[in-house]
């Protein structure tokens, strides 16, 4: 049986998205800035993607930029705020377990700009430790950074509680790809200036994300060129995945509550099974309305992630150890940032959902991984048992 | 006149100190370089008197041609060469046709180059041509010093060393040597099989045993779901990479975790490595059979790891009849680096899915194994059966060398 559960690393695209897209790609090529006939079709579907992206977060079109993605969002929020503020203030508040394209951005104004980062830490859940933060606020923060869902444990972050700690001279921007589809968003009451999302964690195109610019503020591009997005954002506009997001952001709005109950089932039917049916493990994410129910992150003492993942793959289970993004790196800053030891790093595995799984595909991994589990322990059991 | 050609002078190296056999080698690395350069048309390849001279068309780049053909192993340099046709008239006129070609030769390069100053080496390989080499020289060198007014001669640090070669029919004129890797053509000396792991060493293993002529096999461990599939990518592209010195490579991948994990279960922890080694050779040894290869080809370096003692090496070697080629075993691993470095291997070698297989790591390998403990171990499993399942589980893909 195929389990596709890695779905936070990304998401198999709707046909109905590879289905516009292709038809995009073949009868509506024009450049957005071409004057003639097919410029201006290719420019109107751009606009309807603006709208439908908009619509989910109940913004106006017009503080929707088109991006690269994620990682091009967070950079230019970041970079953008800096330079914008770096005149009333050099202090930034982010947390130790923001994504790499939030953390390297800061790590950078650190390091070159001379500027001041304050990195929060988190509980044993991942959650921000908001007296902390409002402790460190202060006149000189121009950029408060904090995501909303974490990628590696689905915890989500207080971001209308942050909010409101705000000075007059901080800008909050939020990386939303995690949630962007998937979580309720009220950007009125959030007083959220910048927001980062991708097409691609909501069953839309990979390359292609979008950077919410409250209308009310101003920062500078990260990308310079032909003028393009109003000029911040330069370079032809990427239509086909501009429309595909579009149609992803669209779909993500049809049935939400039914897909986020179905999704919170199959997630609880997941975790209550591994609890009942393997001992000894840790389970990372937080249990609770405090998570995500797209995300479920479990530490099995006494494995190895990465043989874990492949023994599933084997059974044609796709899942993911830690954050696909840093399971190249050793160990993940986030279950280090939330107190994990080293075996329960080693053994943490992530199982990210979509509204395609069922309950039946929970049964069945449940099952592999119980064996999966059972062989390797035994295996290592067996290890410096015999010695001469 | 006959259509005007690039005319490359091919030295065969160790080839030409061969006896009897010396026709036999000259032909094989005719038949290799033939091969490289059976992508371009109109290539003509032939020896003549201990050296092999390659025509191509004029419009197919020299650094190309120039580097395939050293990559061909037997060949010990190679040298883009003017060829002067001097099949009539008197020792002057030769010499004057050859005068005229080293002047226009030495003029292209100061234009290219911006040389200032030369020296002329002449060799007379025809013995019947009235004049000796370095008078030759001397005739040559006036007469550019004549046709080039801005070249001095320096016979200690020229810019540039002019070569005269002057043979039956034809004479030759050259600037640069380009060196091959030398060592002998390929096919001359059967076919080995070698462990590839991975690792910087066994593709420098297989490349040295490679240069002396033997085709190779190989054969890739793994202990999936341990081991990452990315690792098994690895392994086809350094073969990729060695197959484009040999041809193609044939590798045979067979799964050793069955195996590791009867010996964790049944055997000390110490010497797990040490079996598991045992096991690799023996089953390398039935697939070399299989295949028609004469010898195992291992990188191993002595004392480089704990399975690389030497006391390891006698215990793993007592697994197998057939002989162990270990062309590592006495270098120093910076040399290794060098080798792998040069030959390509060496970025792919680091990328880091080496077998994550920590599992079966014993935290304090035997070092010094004695056989007969190693045999006791052995006797708490069924070696033959284990074989037999592993043989089973054999996949093999033919990787062929990136043109």
């Amino acid at each position: 049986m195929f389990v596709y559960l890695d779905n936070s690393a990304t998401t198999k695209p709707y046909d109905k998205v590879t289905e516009t897209m292709a038809d995009c790609m073949k009868n509506c090529f024009g450049n957005p800035s071409s004057l003639h006939r097919l410029g201006i079709a290719a420019e109107k579907e751009m606009k309807a993607a603006r709208k439908a992206v908009a619509n989910v977060l109940h913004v106006k079109e017009e503080e929707i930029y088109f991006t690269s993605g994620g990682t091009e969002s967070d950079n230019t929020a970041i970079f953008g705020a800096a330079q914008a503020r770096k005149r009333k203030g050099k202090k930034i508040i982010t947390s130790k377990i923001e994504h790499p394209a939030v953390l390297e951005a800061c790590r950078y104004l650190e390091q070159k700009e001379g500027f001041h980062v304050v990195y929060i830490g988190v509980d044993q859940n991942g959650k921000l430790n908001l007296e902390q933060l409002a402790d460190e606020m202060n006149e000189e923060t121009i950029l408060v950074t904090i995501m909303h869902v974490n990628n590696e444990l689905g915890t989500i972050q207080p971001i209308s509680e942050i909010g409101t700690l705000k000075r007059e001279n901080t800008l909050f921007h939020t990386d939303a790809v995690q949630s962007f589809g998937k979580e309720r968003l009220n950007l009125d009451s959030s007083f959220i200036d910048l927001l980062s999302l991708s097409g691609h964690k909501i069953h839309g195109p990979k390359g292609i994300g979008a950077l919410y610019v409250n209308r009310e503020i101003h920062i500078p591009p990260f990308v310079y060129g032909g003028g393009q997005e109003k000029g911040f954002r330069s370079g032809t506009e990427n239509v086909p995945a501009i429309v595909g997001l579009g149609s992803a952001s669209q779909i993500s709005l049809d049935d939400f509550e039914r897909k986020r109950t179905h999704v919170m089932q199959i997630r609880n039917h997941l975790l209550e099974g591994i609890k009942e049916a393997i001992p000894n493990i840790r389970i990372n994410s937080p249990e609770g309305d405090g998570c995500s129910p797209y995300i479920l992150n479990i530490s099995f003492l006494g494995c190895r992630a990465e043989v874990l993942l492949h023994s599933l793959e084997q059974k044609e289970i796709y899942v993911s150890t830690g954050s696909a993004c840093s399971s190249k790196k050793k160990g993940s800053h986030v279950l280090r940032a939330v107190g994990l030891s080293d075996e329960a790093m080693e053994g943490a595995v992530r199982f990210s959902f979509s509204e395609d799984n069922t309950i039946e595909q929970m049964d069945y991994v449940l099952e592999e991984i119980k064996k999966a589990v059972e062989t390797m322990r035994k295996l290592r059991g067996a290890l410096g048992r015999n010695r001469r | 006149m006959s259509e005007e050609r690039n005319t490359y002078i091919v030295r065969c190296g160790e080839v030409a100190l061969k006896g009897m056999n010396k026709p036999y080698f000259e032909r094989m690395l005719v038949d290799r370089i033939r091969k490289v350069m059976k992508k371009f048309q109109n290539i003509e390849v032939r020896r003549e008197e201990g050296l092999i001279f390659v025509k191509t068309p004029i419009d197919l780049n020299k650094d190309i041609v120039t580097r395939e053909i050293s990559r061909v192993f037997g060949v010990a340099s190679i040298s883009p060469a003017v060829e002067i046709d001097i099949s009539e008239g008197d020792a002057e006129e030769v010499l004057d046709k050859i005068g005229q070609a080293a002047v226009s030769y030495m003029l292209g390069l100061i234009e290219e180059k911006g040389v200032q100053t030369f020296k002329v080496d002449a060799k007379r390989a025809n013995k019947a041509f009235p004049i000796e080499s370095p008078q030759i020289g001397r005739i040559i060198g006036a007469k550019i010093l004549i046709g080039c007014k801005v070249l001095k001669v320096d016979v200690h640090n020229p810019d540039c060393k002019l070569f005269v070669s002057v043979r039956r029919e034809k004479a030759y004129v050259f600037e640069q040597k380009v060196s091959g890797f030398g060592g002998l053509p390929l096919g001359t000396n059967g076919k080995g099989l070698v462990l590839l792991s991975g690792g910087i060493d066994s593709p420098v293993a297989a490349f040295m045993m490679a240069k002396r002529g033997m085709m190779i096999e190989a054969i890739h461990f793994h202990s999936y779901p341990y081991t990452s599939e990315r690792a098994w990518d690895k392994v086809q592209d350094l073969a990729r990479i060695v197959a484009g010195y040999c041809g193609r490579i044939r590798i045979h991948s067979i799964n050793l975790l069955p195996i590791q994990e009867e010996i964790v279960q049944h055997c000390p922890e110490e010497e797990i490595t040490i079996l598991v080694r045992r096991f690799m050779m023996r089953l390398a040894e039935d697939v070399a059979k299989e295949t028609g290869c004469l010898m195992l080809i291992t990188g191993e370096n002595i004392g480089q790891v704990a399975s690389q003692t030497a006391e390891a090496l006698v215990v793993t070697d007592a697994s197998v009849q057939m002989p162990v080629m270990r062309p590592l075993i006495a270098m120093d691993k910076v040399d290794i680096m060098d080798i792998a470095k040069q030959i390509g291997t060496y970025e792919t070698s680091i990328l880091p899915y080496e077998d994550c297989c920590t599992v079966f790591l014993p935290k304090h390998p035997a070092t010094k194994p004695k056989l007969d403990k190693i045999l006791e171990s052995e006797s708490h499993l069924d070696v033959e059966q284990l074989i037999k399942a592993a043989l089973e589980s054999k996949e093999t893909v033919m990787i062929y060398g990136e043109e």
